[in-house]
C-alpha cells in the first residue's frame, strides 16, 4: 500500500506493540496528543496509559527510565520531541546506555526516536542533524531511514535489536515521501546499506533526506551522460563499509553527501575509509557535500543557502565527472 | 576458579530476630570496613590498585541497614560508598578486590574499576561516574516493575552532592508522577568532595527537597544501622503499597578523604572527633554487648574471621590474571554466538 514515511514508522511501532507486550512508549505529548508529529496517534486508545507514557519535560529521565526498564526485561521506545533536545539526555545515552553491555554485560535494548533535519523553517533548535555525536559513541547503533519501506522495516528491527538504537526520522520526509509498504511483518536488517540506484560512473554515498536530493540530481546527470550510483547507508553505526567500498571500486569516483554540517561529520569518516581502502580504484578525490559550519538559520534565504540541494550536488558532480 | 565463599559460617545462624539482625548488621559493616581498609590503606598504596578509590568509612550503616530490608528480587542501585550492598547480594570480597585490581576475576572482568560494578542476575545495577545518573534509570526500573505487577521495588543510593544534579530532580519527578515503587536513600556525609552542603544547596536538609515533588521524606541517624533499617522498612512498605517514591536522608560523615589521594585538610578537626565517636560499627558492638546478644570474645572472633576471609580474598584476587588484550573489542555490541 502507498504509505507515507510517517505512517510507515507508526505502523512499524504499532505492529511491534501488538506483537510484544514488553514494548512500550515514553515521551512528551505522545499519548493524548499522539506526539508532536502524530507518529504515536491512536496508540494511547489502543494500548493504554501504561504502555504509552506521557512524561514530564525531562529528556534525561526519559532516556534513563528507558534504560532502567530495559534492564527489567522491557523494550522501551523513547521519543525525543525534536532531535535537537536529545542533548538534554546525552549523558544517559552515551555514558549509561552505550557502555553498560561492555562494562558489565548488561544489555540495554531500547530505541530513542529523534525527529531531525531541516527544510521546515524550524531554525537553530528544531532543525539539527546531530547523528555524528552518536556515531562517535561505540555501543550505540544509529539508524536513519530514507524511504517508507525502510522506515517500517528499520523501526521494527531497531525495536527487536538487543543494543541501544538512536533512530533519526527526517521531519521533512514525514509527509513528503510515500512508497509501497507491505502490510505484513518484515524487518530491514541493521548495519546494511542499500544500493538505492545503480550506476557506473560515480557513487554518491548518503542517507536520510539527502538520498532524495541525490536521486533528483542523478536524473539530471543521466541526461548529461553521467551514470550515478546512490548508496543509502540506512544504518550509520555500525557502518556498512563493504557496500560503500564495492560501489566505489566499481565507479572509481565518490561524493559523500549529508545534511549535517561538514566538520566532524560522517563525510570525513567515509572519505577516509574510501581513500584508505579503495585508493587504487579512485580516479579522483573523494568529495564531500554537507551543510556549512554554521547553526541552522531560520530565514528562508539563509536556510536555502545552508542546506545541501540538487544544484549544489550537480556542481560537485559535474566537476568530479570531468576530473 | 571459584571465588571465595562470601558468607561467614557465623551468618548461618542469622535470623530476623533482633539478635540475629544485629549480628548481620555487624558482619556486613565490618566486612565492608575491612575490605575498604585493605583497598584504601594497603593495596592502593602498594600500587596494586591503579584507578580511583572511594570508600564508605563511617557510613557503613546506611547501605547495610537499608540493604537488609530489600527482598532478594528487589533492584539495588548502589552509589560509590555502598559496598555492603554487594556483599548482601552474595558477591564476595574476592570478586570485589579483583574488580579494583582490574583482573578478570572482577565483576566487570577488568572492563571497569572500583565501584562501577553490577550484575543483572543479582538485580544490582552498576553506577556510571556521573553523579545521580542512576536516579532516572532506577525510576524506569521501578516503572517497569509496576507495569509487570511485580511486588518488587527499587532502591537507589546517592550522596548529598548528587542531589544538585538535574538527573536527580528529573528522575524523582518522573517516579513521583508515575507513582513508581522507588526508595531513595541519601547519604548526607556533609561533603561532596571538598564542597560542604551549604555550598551545595540553600535548603538545610536534602529531605527539604522532597515536598517539591510531592513525596514523603524523613531524616535518620545514618550511623545507626537499626534506625536506617526501620526507616527503610517504612519507605519500602510505602513503595510496595503503590504509594510511590519515598526519600530517606541519612545524616552521616565521611571518615576519610573524598578518595584515596585526598587528605581532606579542608575538614575541621573537631568534626573527625565528633563523628569518630559515633562510629556505626563500635555502636553496634556496644548494643550487642549491652543487650547480651554477644560476648566480647564472640565479637573478637568475628573480626578475626573477617580478616582471614579478606586475606584469602586478596590472595585470590591477586592470582586472577589481567584480561587478555585480544579481548579489547569484545562485547561492544551483542555478539552472535
Ligand atoms: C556529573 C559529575 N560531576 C562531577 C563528578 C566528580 N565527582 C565524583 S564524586 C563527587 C562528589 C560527590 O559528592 P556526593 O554526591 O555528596 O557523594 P559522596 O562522595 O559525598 O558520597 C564529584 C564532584 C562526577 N562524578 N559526576
Amino acid at each position: 500500500m502507498e504509505t507515507t514515511y510517517l505512517e510507515a514508522i507508526r505502523k512499524g511501532i504499532w505492529e511491534e506493540m501488538e506483537r510484544d507486550p514488553k514494548v512500550f512508549l515514553l515521551g512528551e505529548d505522545i499519548g493524548i496528543y499522539g506526539g508532536a508529529f502524530k507518529v504515536t496517534a491512536g496508540m494511547l486508545d489502543r494500548f493504554g496509559e501504561e504502555r504509552v507514557v506521557d512524561t514530564p519535560i525531562s529528556e534525561s529521565a526519559i532516556v534513563g527510565a528507558a534504560i532502567g526498564a530495559s534492564f527489567m526485561g522491557m523494550r522501551p521506545v523513547a521519543e525525543m520531541q525534536f532531535a535537537d533536545f536529545i542533548t538534554c539526555g546525552f549523558d544517559q545515552i552515551v555514558n549509561f546506555a552505550a557502555k553498560c553491555r561492555y562494562r558489565w554485560n548488561a544489555p540495554a535494548p531500547l530505541v530513542v526516536r529523534a525527529p531531525s533535519g531541516g527544510g521546515i523553517h524550524g531554525g537553530p533548535f528544531h532543525s539539527q542533524n546531530p547523528e555524528a555525536w552518536f556515531v562517535h559513541t561505540p555501543g550505540l547503533k544509529v539508524v536513519q531511514p530514507a524511504t517508507a519501506y525502510d522506515a517500517k522495516g528499520l523501526i521494527k528491527a531497531s525495536i527487536r535489536d538487543n543494543d541501544p538504537v538512536i533512530f533519526f526520522e527526517h521531519k521533512a520526509l514525514y509527509r513528503k515521501i510515500k512508497g509501497e509498504v507491505p502490510e505484513e511483518d518484515y524487518t530491514v536488517e541493521l548495519g546494511k546499506a542499500s544500493v538505492f540506484r545503480e550506476g557506473r560512473d560515480m557513487s554518491v554515498i548518503t542517507y536520510g533526506a539527502m538520498v532524495h536530493v541525490a536521486a533528483e540530481a542523478a536524473e539530471v546527470l543521466e541526461q548529461e551522460g553521467v551514470s550515478v550510483e546512490i548508496i543509502d547507508l540506512r544504518t550509520l553505526l555500525p557502518m556498512d563499509e563493504e557496500t560503500v567500498l564495492s560501489s566505489v571500486r566499481k565507479t572509481s569516483k565518490a561524493i559523500v553527501l549529508h545534511e549535517a554540517t561538514l566538520t566532524g561529520g560522517l563525510g570525513g569518516e567515509l572519505s577516509a575509509r574510501i581513500t584508505e581502502k579503495a585508493f587504487e580504484s579512485l580516479d579522483g578525490p573523494v568529495l564531500r557535500l554537507a551543510a556549512p559550519d554554521t547553526p541552522v538559520p531560520y530565514a528562508p534565504t539563509l536556510e536555502k543557502a545552508f542546506l545541501p540541494d540538487v544544484e549544489k550536488l550537480l556542481e560537485k558532480a559535474r566537476w568530479l565527472a570531468a576530473y | 576458579m571459584a571465588a571465595v565463599k562470601p558468607v561467614s559460617p557465623l551468618m548461618d545462624a542469622g535470623t530476623n530476630t533482633e539478635a540475629g539482625l544485629s549480628l548481620r548488621f555487624l558482619y556486613y559493616m565490618s566486612l565492608m570496613r575491612e575490605v575498604e581498609d585493605r583497598i584504601e590503606r594497603k593495596l592502593y598504596r602498594q600500587g596494586k590498585i591503579l584507578g580511583g578509590v572511594y570508600v564508605g568509612r563511617g557510613q557503613e550503616a546506611i547501605c547495610v541497614g537499608a540493604g537488609l530490608v530489600a527482598e532478594p528480587d528487589d533492584v539495588l542501585f548502589p552509589c560509590h560508598r555502598d559496598l555492603g550492598l554487594y556483599f548482601i547480594r552474595g558477591i564476595g570480597p574476592a570478586e570485589v578486590l579483583a574488580q579494583y585490581m582490574g583482573r578478570v576475576g572482577g565483576l566487570t572482568q577488568g572492563r571497569d574499576g572500583n565501584m562501577h560494578m553490577g550484575d543483572l542476575k543479582r538485580r544490582i545495577v552498576a553506577i556510571i561516574s556521573a553523579m545521580a545518573a542512576s536516579v532516572p534509570v532506577a525510576a524506569g526500573a521501578a516503572m517497569a516493575l509496576k507495569q509487570q505487577r511485580s511486588r518488587n521495588i527499587v532502591f537507589v543510593f546517592f550522596g548529598d552532592g548528587a542531589t544538585s544534579r538535574g538527573d536527580w530532580h528529573e528522575g524523582i519527578n518522573l517516579a513521583a508522577v508515575q507513582k513508581a515503587p522507588l526508595v531513595l536513600i541519601c547519604n548526607n556525609n556533609q561533603y561532596a568532595y571538598s564542597t560542604p552542603t551549604e555550598k551545595q544547596m540553600s535548603c538545610e536538609h536534602v529531605a527539604d527537597r522532597a515536598p517539591g515533588y510531592g513525596i514523603p521524606a524523613e531524616m535518620v541517624d545514618g550511623n545507626d544501622a537499626w534506625a536506617v533499617y526501620e526507616a527503610t522498612q517504612r519507605a519500602a512498605d510505602h513503595a510496595r503499597q503503590g504509594l510511590g517514591p519515598y526519600l530517606i536522608e541519612c545524616k552521616t560523615f565521611r571518615m576519610t578523604g573524598h578518595s584515596a589521594h585526598d587528605g581532606a585538610d579542608y575538614v575541621p578537626k573537631h568534626l573527625w572527633e565528633e563523628w569518630g565517636a559515633k562510629d556505626p560499627i563500635a555502636r553496634m558492638e556496644n548494643l550487642m554487648l549491652d543487650r547480651g546478644y554477644a560476648a566480647r570474645e564472640d565479637l573478637e572472633s568475628l573480626q578475626d574471621q573477617i580478616r582471614r576471609q579478606v586475606d584469602e580474598a586478596v590472595a585470590w584476587a591477586e592470582a586472577s590474571p589481567y584480561p587478555e588484550p585480544e579481548t579489547l573489542a569484545r562485547n561492544v555490541y551483542e555478539e552472535s554466538r
